[in-house]
């Protein structure tokens, strides 16, 4: 079998499509959703159609920081940008849309795998794994050997080591990682709809279950486009500068 | 467990069944296996690394790193990976075994005469380019990593200490050991660099000292400390030992070993070259050398050792990116002075990019009509006065010795000399000029054509501005 695992969407019709169009290029079986649709981009009630749909079909999807927020709250801690694009996104939601969200699970374990958005250590902190003591802390916290999560908008892999520490490896887009069985491996996937690592094409990483191995795929799309949305929206000026960089 | 005892004779381990033990290393045992049903293409082994109580910690991960590298090789370098799995928790891996001879079984009736020295050592030093040809550098090259295939050619097995450019880097430093053998690790890998496919190079510098003068240039060395001398004392010159060691190989043989990776070759192809055309070896003071420079050199790189680590390429695909081989064939019978200039300026920004860059200036001479008697001077005439012409036309590059070599093939197939030599010497791009407007080269076909349609790397063909095809 094999999943493609998508992260980090926030609202970005363009990226989400060519993301899956690609994925069902390299033959996937099906789609994990791994939090944060919502926030940042002008297209939510598309982004939630599509991912409900994919849902209904076998898909699994998991609850981010940024669609919590869209159910309500002040979100004092949340930056001011993000919080003007939670507002403007509410209004845009129907009963149907909150009900979907509000029904997204924390996190999905499956066999030896955990699907999350944050960190595995207290999903509902939203921690980010940015370096190997997050990491360390993530894996003692759930027996999964694969540990899939977003969030962090940086395609990363973190694999233990006998000596304890968990080492750093950034991938390279379109070659296949074999994970090894005598391991444990925490899989960032990257953000599909808000990249930050100076690459403005979308990525996503497909997880193929019986040769063991992970790939990171970018892909170009319109972001010209999913900008001006940004803009005609009314949205910060700042989040269409941030898609069209890549930072 | 599979790997805590011996395996008995009928066990069968996915799919195959074991017949005899072949070998019992200290990380792993070695079984001469069949397929439990239909017959095996090629005889097969099954290697089980040692687990359980007392067994090296290491044992497992260069396993798991043999296993991840054996599924990314391909060719006739590597034994063929034909299945692997685990079963409890023990992981197995059935390979192709190799059946044509070892490099250890050479190399203990060493010091061999130099032209096997140099025979051996090229063609381990293409197998080796091979494998960084594959983004892959081995780590752990030592004549009992070399075999032989009937036909000759090398196949370098035990990759546990490998790495590929593109995976994650699995091995594990000691604390008080770097991963690598004591006799042949580079100065590199003692820092911790793993990275660099020239540490291989060095390696190979260990081989052909050993076949050239039967003695190991650093000893074998077992704690980090000895190991590290190496960076500073140099070894003793193998013309120190076996008198009759021409200069040519002394300076190859020292060039591998020297302490920069900068200073070694760029590639295992430009050695590989070099060990098949002594006659084209530049010789510095390397070659004339009788004993170890003398402690101001050593103090010097005793001080630099303590400082920065050497430059490192930071990948094999990278590092051999940066020194391409490139083939220029140049058809002396053609006149054009705009050709020979559009083709030197393409070669000038290749040189401006790539600061490794080699190349071989390739001419093709008829050779001389049969059963004349005086055909042997007349062909000695023939190529010398190639060889002379061919230096003409590189003069203005104002190439270093060192990036230059010179090819004069003789026949009458100008197209098939070039891909033949092109093959052999593993090079990475050509430059041929565009076809004429003669009568003659419309009789004889295009060179350039039939070597971009055959070649098997990169053809740029070149044109001078302002003319055009036929």
């Amino acid at each position: 079998m094999r999943t493609a695992l998508l992260a980090d969407i926030h609202s970005n019709l363009e990226a989400l499509e060519a993301c899956l169009a690609h994925a069902r290029r390299e033959g996937v079986d099906r789609f994990a959703f791994l939090g944060d649709l919502l926030g940042y981009g002008a297209d939510p009630g598309a982004c939630l159609e599509i991912v409900a749909g994919l849902v209904q079909e076998g898909a699994l999807a998991v609850r981010g920081n940024h669609d919590e927020a869209c159910l309500g709250g002040v979100l004092p801690e949340m930056h001011f940008i993000a919080r003007d694009a939670i507002y403007w996104t509410r209004e845009r939601l129907g009963e149907a849309e909150r009900a979907f969200i509000a029904g997204l699970p924390l996190t999905v374990g499956e066999a030896d795998r955990l699907y999350a958005h944050a960190s595995a250590e207290r999903p509902q902190d939203w921690i980010y794994v940015v370096g190997t003591e997050e990491a360390a802390r993530a894996f003692a916290a759930t027996p999964a050997r694969l540990v899939f999560v977003g969030h962090v908008h940086h395609p990363l892999l973190y694999f233990t080591t006998p000596a304890g520490t968990p080492r750093l490896f950034e991938p390279m887009p379109g070659v296949p990682l074999p994970l090894s069985d005598f391991r444990r491996w925490l899989v960032i996937a990257g953000a599909v709809g808000q990249p930050r690592d100076g690459n403005p094409a979308a990525c996503y990483a497909l997880h193929d279950h019986d040769a063991g191995t992970l790939t990171h795929f970018r892909v170009p799309y319109d972001v010209d486009q999913a900008a001006r949305k940004i803009l005609d929206a009314g949205l910060p000026e700042k989040l269409a500068w941030r898609l069209i960089v890549g930072e | 467990m599979l790997g805590e005892g011996m395996l008995e004779a009928g066990t069968a381990v996915g799919g195959f069944r074991v017949r005899s033990l072949l070998h019992e290393g200290g990380m792993a045992l070695l079984y001469d296996v069949e397929p439990a049903a239909g017959a095996a293409p090629f005889p097969l082994i099954l290697k089980v690394p040692r687990l359980g109580f007392g067994s090296h910690p290491g044992c497992l991960v260069g396993f798991e790193v043999e296993q991840m590298i054996l599924a990314r090789l391909v060719g006739p370098h590597a034994p063929r990976l034909v299945a692997s799995g685990d079963e409890d928790g023990a992981p197995w891996l059935v390979m192709e075994r190799i059946d044509g001879g070892r490099l250890a079984d050479v190399a203990a009736h060493a010091p061999l005469a130099p032209g096997e020295v140099a025979r051996l050592t090229g063609t381990v030093a293409a197998a080796v380019h091979d494998l960084h040809r594959q983004n892959v550098i081995h780590l752990d090259l030592k004549p009992e990593n070399v075999l032989f295939r009937a036909d000759g050619t090398a196949v370098l097995v035990d990759y546990g200490l490998a790495r590929h450019g593109e995976l994650p880097d699995l091995v594990e430093e000691e604390f008080d050991l770097p991963a690598g053998t004591g006799a042949a690790i580079s100065p590199e890998q003692l820092a911790g660099i793993r990275s660099d496919p020239r540490s291989d190079l060095f390696a190979l510098g260990v081989i052909a000292y050993r076949l050239a003068t039967g003695r190991l240039p650093f000893g074998a060395p077992t704690t980090r400390g000895a190991m590290r001398r190496r960076l500073w004392l140099d070894p003793l010159p193998p013309r120190a030992h076996a008198q009759g060691l021409p200069p040519w190989l002394q300076e190859i043989i020292l060039r591998c070993l020297e302490v920069r990776p900068e200073a070694r070759h760029a590639t295992a192809a430009q050695l590989a070259h070099d060990l098949a055309h002594p006659q084209q070896v530049p010789l510095t003071e390397r070659a004339a050398r009788l004993r170890r420079r003398g402690p101001l050199v050593a103090l010097r790189r005793w001080l630099r050792a303590f400082g920065a680590p050497p430059a490192a390429a930071p990948s094999p695909a990278r590092q051999l990116s940066r020194a391409p081989h490139v083939l220029v064939a140049v058809d002396l019978a053609d006149r054009r002075e705009a050709l020979a200039e559009a083709m030197r300026a393409a070669l000038r920004r290749a040189l401006a990019a790539e600061p490794g860059l080699r190349v071989t200036l390739v001419a093709a001479c008829p050779p001389p009509p049969f059963g004349e008697e005086t055909a042997p001077e007349l062909a000695h005439g023939q190529q010398t006065a190639a060889l002379i012409a061919l230096r003409h036309w590189a003069h203005p590059l104002g190439l270093p010795a060192e990036k230059l070599r010179i090819h004069v093939a003789e026949s009458t197939d100008p197209a098939g000399a070039l891909l033949d030599y092109a093959a052999a010497h593993h090079a990475d791009r050509i430059i041929v000029g565009a076809r004429g407007h003669s009568a003659l080269r419309r009789y004889l076909g295009s060179v350039s054509a039939r070597v971009v349609a055959e070649a098997a790397c990169s053809v740029t063909v070149v044109r001078p501005a302002g003319e055009r095809p036929d």
